[in-house]
């Protein structure tokens, strides 16, 4: 198992920039996760990484070692891919076991180190069947079992689950957090699916048009977006914004929203007068009369445990998650009270997040990745 | 499943299936009655095969056989009396029209030329074409529409239409009547389409199972052996029967290229009707065996063929 460590890796395809400037570093033993919407360079930077594309430009290190331009089959990586492509011609056994046919290793040792594998995925029982007849949830383990099966420096799994049903996903998702936890290997996994990300990620890189927009654990990531796209990309509803203009000083604890004042995080950087977005969580909406912050139901979509409601106001129409027992009307009017210690504050120009208290007691301590 | 009386828009309906199958049953019996005309007439003595009206029902004989495989000599009654009994059935039946055989005939060597020439252009078609189209298809090949456009460009015209330099060039290379030179001729021709056929086959093959292969430490021809190649059997083995189609029927290059001992068994066939008479028996005879390997290499590979014409539709 090894750490990566990938530095001002760049990517282009003629004119076109699929990887600019991506930095980050994933510990040995990580579960880390490139989520982003297709096209945003996720799996170009992941095929970097295999060395199935090599990059314009930047490094790659894997476990110190300068691997930029070495071939796949000299990076001792695995690869978990989206379809499996698991052989066709071949038995499970053989597709397990194909890894170390190449390292030329003796038929009996491939055959106790398959059986061992297929024993820790479950499949051991599927050794002699075709891998054309396996049920999806299968499939997907013997794809895991030929990545394992050789032990090598890290997995790299490009968007795995992403044709399995969402019954199978959810179980997946639960075996390869399990599965990460008792080998402690090293994972790239690469997904668009925030939920996935989010419930098995150790750090997580948000992608967006060939660029990383932040990068850090599921919990920073939600509570301190980064960017507007990150604050829009996370979260289901996603984050509300509501404009705002003007400049922001140092120290200040206060913000005027459509004439209304709102208490925010002490804001720790001056920022010149520009157009600014405040972002609220859904969340971190109550209903309160007193509340100067005015907007009319528009309607709501009604959980079970909770409901989303959509409230029209003067800056369009932002979504609240309230408790599902209050009585709601279409066209009533309600005060939207936030919650003032989890807001966030961003230039709309850059989609930057300003600098504000929350950032400050995070980072206490921890070092800065970029 | 049992929904009779519910119409189903996608399957057909018992009417349509019927006209589809009689149709289907007709047009098999049109194709196939020319060659149980050959097969028929292979079996005929001379004058039966002539008779007018033909005869459909006939004492079947072997002297079309005896004559393909041999060359006779015309003999006075006398002499044919004066030898021993006869030593075998063609000795026989070639005595009763007062002839005796001289030996065997250039039926057997001819043949043999046609099997080498064929299946060995199409080995070699195949061969290239399989590599070239992988290379086509997963390699970024500088102007590979081009290239690709001046591959299929030999099959613009009839082969034909450049057969005068190409006598030419031979003549000067030595490899006029040569197995090599017809090898190399009919490769040629059929490497335009096993390109052009391969890649749409190795397109379809997903290249995540090289990459794959790639990854777990196999070398790229490594993992093009052991992961492109069996996915693309059916591919294969369809394209072969149309090379090998193309190479065994060839007619125009194998009478003006060879003429002797390259001669490939299409221009030599016609050559027996020359022979002291019209022989078509010993014809039909030869135009049979020239069938068979056809016939059998389909039978063999049928599956595949029938799999890799339908390829698209099926696959996933």
């Amino acid at each position: 198992m090894a750490e990566i460590r990938v530095e001002h890796l760049r990517k282009a395809f003629g004119d076109f920039v699929a990887v600019q400037d991506s930095n980050f570093v994933v510990e040995d033993g990580e579960f880390f996760v490139m989520l982003g919407p297709s096209g945003c360079g996720k799996t170009t930077t992941l095929r970097m990484i295999a060395g199935l594309e090599l990059p314009t430009g930047g490094k790659i290190l894997l476990g110190g070692e300068d691997v930029t331009m070495r071939r796949a089959r000299e990076r001792d990586i695995a690869f978990v891919f989206q379809l499996f492509a698991l052989y066709p011609h071949m038995n499970v056994r053989k597709n397990i076991g194909f890894p170390l046919l190449a390292q030329g290793m003796p038929g009996a040792e491939i055959r106790s180190r398959v059986e061992e594998t297929a024993k820790l995925l479950r499949i051991d029982h599927l050794l002699n069947k075709s891998v054309s007849g396996l049920a999806g949830g299968d499939r997907q383990r013997v794809a895991l079992g030929r990545a394992i099966v050789r032990r090598p420096k890290c997995f790299l799994m490009d968007e795995p689950l992403g044709t399995l049903d969402t019954e199978f996903r959810d179980l997946m998702v639960h075996e390869l957090r399990e599965l990460h936890n008792r080998i402690h290997a090293t994972t790239v996994y690469v997904t668009h699916d925030q939920m996935e990300a989010m419930s098995m990620a150790d750090k997580i890189a948000v992608m967006n048009h060939g660029v990383i927009e932040q990068f850090g654990t599921p919990r920073e990531i939600y509570d301190r977006p980064a960017t507007m796209f990150v604050a829009d990309f996370i979260g289901s509803p996603p984050m509300n914004f509501l404009g705002f203009g003007g400049g922001l000083s140092k120290g200040a604890r206060e913000i005027v929203v459509q004439g209304a004042k709102v208490a925010v995080p002490e804001i720790r950087e001056d920022v010149a007068p520009a157009e600014m977005a405040l972002g609220i969580r859904p969340e971190h909406i109550r209903f309160d009369d007193a509340s100067k912050l005015r907007g009319a139901i528009y309607g709501t979509e009604y959980l079970g445990t909770t409901q989303i409601v959509a409230v029209e106001t003067a800056d369009g129409i932002i979504k609240a998650r309230v408790p599902a027992e209050i009585r709601l009307n279409p066209g009533d009017h309600v005060g939207l009270a936030l919650s003032s210690a989890r807001l966030s504050l961003f230039a709309k120009g850059s989609g930057r997040a300003v600098r504000t208290e929350i950032h400050d007691s995070a980072s206490q301590g921890r070092a800065h990745h970029g | 499943m049992s929904l009779t009386s519910a119409h189903s828009v996608v399957a057909p309906s018992a009417t349509s299936k019927r006209v589809a199958g009689t149709i289907i049953v007709a047009y098999a019996l049109i194709s196939i009655v020319p060659l149980l005309w050959i097969f028929a007439t292979s079996f005929k003595t001379p004058p039966d095969s002539i008779a007018y009206p033909p005869k459909i029902l006939f004492q079947p004989s072997l002297e079309g056989y005896c004559n393909l495989f041999s060359t006779r000599t015309r003999q006075t009654p006398e002499y044919i009396n004066s030898l021993g009994p006869a030593t075998g059935l063609c000795d026989e039946t070639v005595r009763k029209r007062n002839m005796v055989i001289a030996g065997p005939s250039n039926f057997m060597p001819r043949f043999v030329n046609s099997l080498i020439i064929a299946f060995g252009s199409t080995f070699c078609a195949v061969f290239l074409g399989t590599l070239s189209a992988y290379g086509f298809s997963r390699f970024k090949v500088p102007l590979a529409d081009d290239l690709l456009f001046f591959i299929l460009s030999t099959r613009m015209m009839p082969p034909i239409a450049v057969a005068i330099p190409i006598y030419l060039m031979y003549r000067e290379l030595g490899l006029s009547d040569t197995a090599l030179g017809m090898i190399l001729l009919y490769t040629a021709v059929n490497v335009s389409l096993a390109v052009w056929l391969l890649k749409g086959f190795i397109d379809e093959i997903p290249r995540e199972y090289e990459e794959a292969a790639m990854i777990d430490g196999y070398t790229r021809l490594q993992a093009f052996w052991r992961t492109v190649l069996p996915q693309a059997t059916t591919g294969i083995a369809a394209t072969a029967i149309f090379c090998l189609i193309f190479a065994w029927n060839e007619y125009a290059f194998a009478a003006l290229l060879t003429s002797g001992t390259a001669q490939t068994a299409p221009p030599f066939i016609p050559t027996i009707i020359g022979e002291g008479g019209q022989d078509w028996p010993a014809v039909a005879a030869g135009t049979t065996i020239f069938l068979v390997p056809i016939l059998v290499f389909t039978i063999l590979l049928r599956k595949q063929l029938l799999r890799g014409i339908t390829f698209g539709a099926v696959r996933k």
